[in-house]
């Protein structure tokens, strides 16, 4: 929260103004009934039209200034909200893009998007809303105590005794409320991820007719979350008549109080009459100020849902490690792996690639293909074992200069709303031609030209309106656009025909003869032509070397070749009808 | 037409909007009814209470000294009107958060439901954040909304009435004052009103196409971190963040202007009270007592109109998310199917298509008078470059998407006149995008077919060799799958899709790319129990890899949009062309 709150500081000046403009705007409203008391009670007995016309138009000036002081108030009030907020997404969003791999699986993706949007709005509105109504109540609730405490101190004690009653209910009705607020907003999360769910698996729901099951699964959600909004809002609701209780209950102390006074003649009759219009204002002043407390107690839970992201610890950039001078471009020396820290999902991998060639990593599903290239690029950090590029370990290379050297499509990569050009090119300002040579290199340019924008056809979010194999494509294009010092490749082209999949790795191999590859594949005939080709089963390795030497020493290779190539008492009649 | 026509458009939307709120809010209408009873309970409580303090305060002020007695009794009917005060107002806010929350609750339901019966091609269209702000981020604003101000709407009304009778009974005259000032507030919120809503629209949609961007950027984080693109992207959300705030302030900029202008109205009616107050007491007309009391009462009734232009304002914003919402409710949904439409029996598995043309936008046609026979349990396969409109006759036989022309029949019934759900019944499929949701995996597994046992899982699970991974789970069949959470790779998502397939019982079988993400070891060892899935049933195969499909009855060899080889593999490959240049490729 606090650090929430540090957004205000540039604009404490800013607000001070506007809190003075905003109380002179509140001194106006207050000095109106005043000016009225004064011209019925002083200047009407006078009998003097003038004089009425004249305090008449001393009124309206103050309604003016009135006017004038809180809509700009409130302008400013709304103006530092903004400027507030716009900070806090900017820097909430930097700091999601750094997070490191382990603390997005840990936060997961729907939640910080939900922190993005949901919680940020929430501190906008609250900002808004605090300053507005964050002057008036606090003058009028000081000025309300100041003036009965000179006009009779007695009978403001008995008054103000139930102001520590009540400032104990309040604590005690936020310290139960505040957490169920939290529940809340769990429950918001789950109702969003199965309607996330749902919408990207609508053509399987669809197909399977499992609307009316899936509006069950929704409905438990949504009666939980209705359930949580209940139980919060219910303690919650308790403050405003417990405050109204408290108060009118001190009123009427104060009127017995005020009895023996009379009684006793300390006080008079007229005393206690005038302190019931003070009373009034006391009490609608806390009424707002609690009004205050709520929102304020709401966006707590937001702001702290910021404020977790935020806080987290950010990875060094580098750490020194000792230069592990080698020929090979890349290197791993005994690299062990493990994503839960207890069985190992990359055991004591050892591999050295020179410049320029290529690796064709192949295995079973989970056997630990893509976790070894997100180790070299360190998106995670391997357990043991060091992995080195050019003789440096990757630990000691600053993040930046580690990612350019990179070129990569994920197994299922991202695409984003905006041209081909755009998905292509990624912001890196690249130069036209070279993003057609990639595309012509990963086959992409056939599909392209024959679109009727080209290069400037729009790609819908996560690429609907293309295929499987355009995508893939793109992607590969992608990752050679930037002329890649290594090239990853993980399963980036298993949508695509053995024909278009030859002619992209024969074209890589030509434009790009200095580009470092790691191609993870499922096919041998991707492979095939590898330099070396690691074998992984189950996070071992199972064989490392080149095609000719695999398909003799390796069994586990052999047999997917054996199938593969079709050749084929096994693979030939593989989904023949029975 | 007449003038008073002439823009006709934005008052009806919102009054149909609020129409239709009502209408949810009518199905509370007991609960309604007993918060505005309550209400005008704890309102005439309100007015009995200072009476009784003024009564202790008389017997205070007596010449023959205090009456403690008098005090004690009136103290004591102060006391218990205020608690029973405090519970009326603490159950009316009670009543009034059931209510609401009914209200929402049933249009999530709805919006639900809604996004269980639009299109396919919606959900192709729109944005998944876009979507989800709607079912979040909207329904919270109604709610918000509904919550707080229906109690302070409900007691204002009865505030003003009350006074408005007070003050009718003092002076008629003076009355009148209000007669020039209401009439100017209520045109004067009208207007900003009127004005402010297509901000407020704005700024929903604004707030949606942020949540887009950052659902799409987030997800995509790794990519961004690859490519160094961190401050590339940054500069685009804070564009995206930029427009979202400002049409926030916008908003704000104006509707602010609305309650200090109201109040501004209330300062002159106060002003003209005065004066003609004053003057009319110069004429003898009133009392200098009934003008304070006057002033008393004319507080009491502009408080709660000052007020209700606030809150005026803040439904607007309402009104705009409700709005939002109830378009959504208003989308074309999947036609209906005919009125005594029959399920499709399926006795064969014969599927027929004759002439189909399909395009997702009728401008670009994706299939050309395409016709097509598969015959009982036989297998078709559709193999040609990525592309090349592949996916789309899975699309068209399920019905997700309707031809622009032509007939596509099942054992001779016409699919677009059978019962979809009979139709889509009739399928199993396995997509190249595996679907899993949040969920346990027995669920995942057993999702097309309710009832499943647990045994009859995991012997699909077996089938498929994925027991083994299950087992290694931290709950085995009952770990639920999260999102981020379980790391399952991509293969072993689609050996679960590929089980669940297993467990269906139906005629007609889809494979679009069903094992692209197994490794081929993997393929070998689920052979036996992809041939057993495909016994008897009509299979339509989409698959890259050639081998899997030469024992195919008819191959379909797709080239942009067209059929444009179709036979059996041999004579494919003796006719030496497109198939036959696809086929030799993967010996390169």
């Amino acid at each position: 929260m606090r650090r929430i709150i540090g957004y205000l500081n540039p604009y404490w000046g800013a607000m001070l103004v506007g809190f003075a403009i905003k109380f002179t705007g509140t001194i106006m409203d207050l000095a109106l009934p005043w000016i009225l008391a004064y011209m019925i009670d002083d200047v009407a007995p006078t009998k003097s039209r003038p004089a009425i016309f004249a305090w008449g138009a001393v009124m309206v000036v103050c309604s003016i200034i009135a006017l004038l002081g809180n809509v700009i108030a409130n302008r400013r009030a709304s103006a530092v909200a903004r400027d507030a907020t716009r900070a806090i997404r900017h820097d909430l969003f930097a700091k999601i893009e750094r997070l490191s791999s382990k603390q997005m699986d840990e936060l997961t993706v729907p939640s910080l998007i939900s922190r993005l949007t949901t919680d940020t709005y929430n501190v906008n509105q609250t900002l808004g809303r605090i300053q507005r109504l964050g002057v008036r109540a606090p003058i009028l609730l000081l000025g309300g105590m100041v003036v009965t405490l000179i006009q009779d101190w007695r009978l403001s004690m008995v008054l103000m005794s139930t102001l520590p009653l009540l400032a104990i209910g309040v604590a005690v009705i936020s310290w139960r409320g505040i957490p169920l607020y939290a529940r809340v907003q769990r429950a918001v999360d789950r109702m969003v991820r199965t309607v996330r769910d749902d919408v990207t698996g609508i053509r399987v729901i669809r197909a399977l007719s499992k609307g009316d099951y899936e509006r069950a699964r929704f409905e438990a959600d949504n009666l939980a979350l209705s359930e949580e909004q209940i139980r919060a809002d219910t303690v919650m609701a308790a403050t405003n008549p417990l405050m109204n209780l408290l108060l009118n209950g001190g009123l009427t102390a104060m009127v017995v109080a005020g009895a023996f006074l009379v009684h006793s003649g300390l006080t008079k009759p007229g005393r206690i009459i005038a302190f019931l219009t003070y009373f009034t204002i006391i009490l609608n002043a806390i009424l707002s100020i609690n009004k205050m407390f709520v929102m304020i107690s709401q966006a707590t839970a937001s702001a702290q849902r910021i404020d977790e992201v935020l806080s987290l610890p950010e990875e060094p950039d580098s750490v020194a490690r000792p230069e592990r001078p080698a020929d090979a471009h890349i290197a791993f020396d005994d690299v062990s792996f493990s994503y839960n820290g207890r069985e190992n999902d990359l055991d004591h991998i050892s591999f050295s690639l020179p410049r320029g060639q290529t690796l064709g990593v192949i295995g079973a599903t989970g056997s630990g293909k893509s976790t070894l290239v997100l180790l070299l690029q360190r998106f995670y950090h391997a357990g043991s074992g060091a992995i080195s590029i050019g003789g440096e370990d990757i630990e000691s290379i600053g993040a930046d200069r580690l990612h350019r050297m990179f070129g990569v499509a994920f197994q299922s990569d991202a695409f984003f709303a905006g041209t081909i050009r755009e998905n292509i090119d990624l912001g890196r300002g690249l130069p036209m031609d070279e993003i057609e040579r990639a595309a012509r290199c990963a086959q992409a340019s056939e599909f392209i030209d024959a679109l009727p924008d080209g290069y400037d056809h729009v790609v819908h979010a996560k690429a609907v309106n293309l295929s499987g194999g355009q995508r893939q494509r793109l992607l590969i294009a992608r990752a050679l656009a930037g002329n890649p010092e290594i090239l990853i490749l993980d399963d980036s082209s298993s949508a695509l025909d053995y024909r278009t999949d030859a002619a992209m790795r024969a074209a890589v191999r030509r434009e790009y003869p200095d580009t470092t590859t790691i191609l993870i594949a499922q096919r041998v005939s991707s492979v095939r032509g590898a330099d070396q080709i690691l074998v992984l089963e189950k996070g071992h390795m199972a064989g490392l070397g080149d095609h000719d030497s695999l398909s003799r020493t390796c069994p586990l290779y052999a047999q997917i070749e054996r199938i593969q190539t079709g050749d084929d008492s096994i693979g030939g009649d593989e989904y023949a009808p029975a | 037409m007449p003038p008073r026509n002439l823009n006709p458009q934005k008052p009806r939307d919102a009054r149909r909007t609020l129409a239709v709120l009502g209408r949810y809010l009518m199905k509370s209408a007991p609960m309604l009814a007993a918060a505005l009873l309550l209400t005008v309970v704890s309102n005439v409580f309100q007015l009995i209470g200072p009476t009784l303090c003024g009564y202790a305060i008389d017997a205070i002020a007596l010449e023959s000294g205090v009456d403690f007695q008098s005090v004690f009794h009136y103290a004591a009917l102060m006391l218990a009107l205020y608690v029973a005060s405090a519970a009326i107002g603490y159950a009316v806010t009670i009543l009034i958060l059931h209510v609401s929350q009914r209200t929402v609750r049933a249009m999530r339901a709805d919006l639900f439901a809604k996004l269980m019966r639009l299109p396919v091609g919606y959900f192709d269209r729109n944005q998944t954040g876009d979507i989800l702000s709607h079912i979040s981020y909207d329904i919270d604003t109604v709610n918000t909304s509904l919550s707080n101000d229906l109690v302070q709407i409900l007691t204002s009304l009865i505030t003003v009435a009350g006074a408005l009778i007070m003050m009718i009974r003092i002076s008629p005259v003076l009355v009148l004052v209000f007669a020039v000032t209401v009439p100017v507030s209520v045109l004067f919120t009208k207007y900003m009103t009127g004005r402010v809503r297509p901000l407020y629209r704005e700024r929903s949609r604004k707030l949606g196409e942020l949540n887009g961007f950052v659902e799409e950027y987030v997800s995509g984080q790794k990519t961004i971190r690859a490519y160094r693109r961190e401050d590339d992207v940054l500069g685009r959300f804070d564009r995206k963040n930029e427009d979202a705030v400002q049409s926030y302030y916008r908003s704000e900029y104006y509707a602010s202007v609305t309650g200090p202008s109201v109040n501004f109205i209330n300062n002159l009616s106060l002003t003209l009270i005065s004066i003609f107050g004053a003057l009319l007491y110069l004429a003898g007309g009133i009392s200098l007592g009934d003008i304070s009391s006057f002033v008393l009462y004319s507080r009491k009734f502009s408080g709660p109109i000052n007020e209700a232009a606030n809150i005026l304002s803040e439904l607007q914003s309402a009104l705009a998310a409700a709005e939002r919402v109830f378009s959504l409710l208003n989308e074309d949904e999947e036609p209906a199917d005919a009125p005594g439409a029959p399920k499709l029996r399926v006795t064969d598995g014969d599927v027929a298509l004759e002439h189909v043309d399909f395009g997702y936008d009728p401008g670009r046609p994706v299939l050309r008078d395409v016709s097509l026979r598969a015959k009982p349990g036989g297998m078709v396969a559709i193999v040609g470059p990525t592309g090349a409109g592949k996916t789309t006759l899975v699309n068209l036989l399920m019905r997700f998407y309707d031809p622009q022309s032509g007939t596509i029949s099942i054992d001779g019934q016409a699919i677009a006149s059978v019962q979809r759900a009979s139709l889509r019944e009739a399928f199993s499929m396995v997509l190249q995008d595996t679907w899993l949701f949040n969920g346990t995996v027995h669920e995942n597994i057993a999702y097309g077919s309710p009832g499943a046992t647990r045994e009859q899982v995991v012997a699909a699970a077996k089938a498929t060799h994925i027991h083994e991974m299950i087992e290694r789970l931290p709950q085995g069949y009952d770990t639920v799958l999260t999102e981020d959470g379980v790391n399952i790779s991509k293969g072993q998502k689609q050996l679960m899709t590929i089980a669940r397939a297993m467990l269906r019982k139906s005629h007609l079988l889809i494979l679009d790319e069903a094992t692209s993400n197994v490794d081929i070891r993997t393929e070998l060892l689920i052979q036996s129990a992809m041939r057993a899935l495909m016994r008897g049933k009509t299979c339509f195969v989409i698959a890259h890899r050639l081998s899997t499909i030469r024992n195919a009855d008819l191959i379909l060899v797709v080239r942009d949009g067209q059929i444009v080889e179709q036979g059996r593999h041999d004579d494919l490959l003796a006719r030496n062309g497109f198939y036959a240049s696809l086929f030799r490729a993967q010996f390169e």
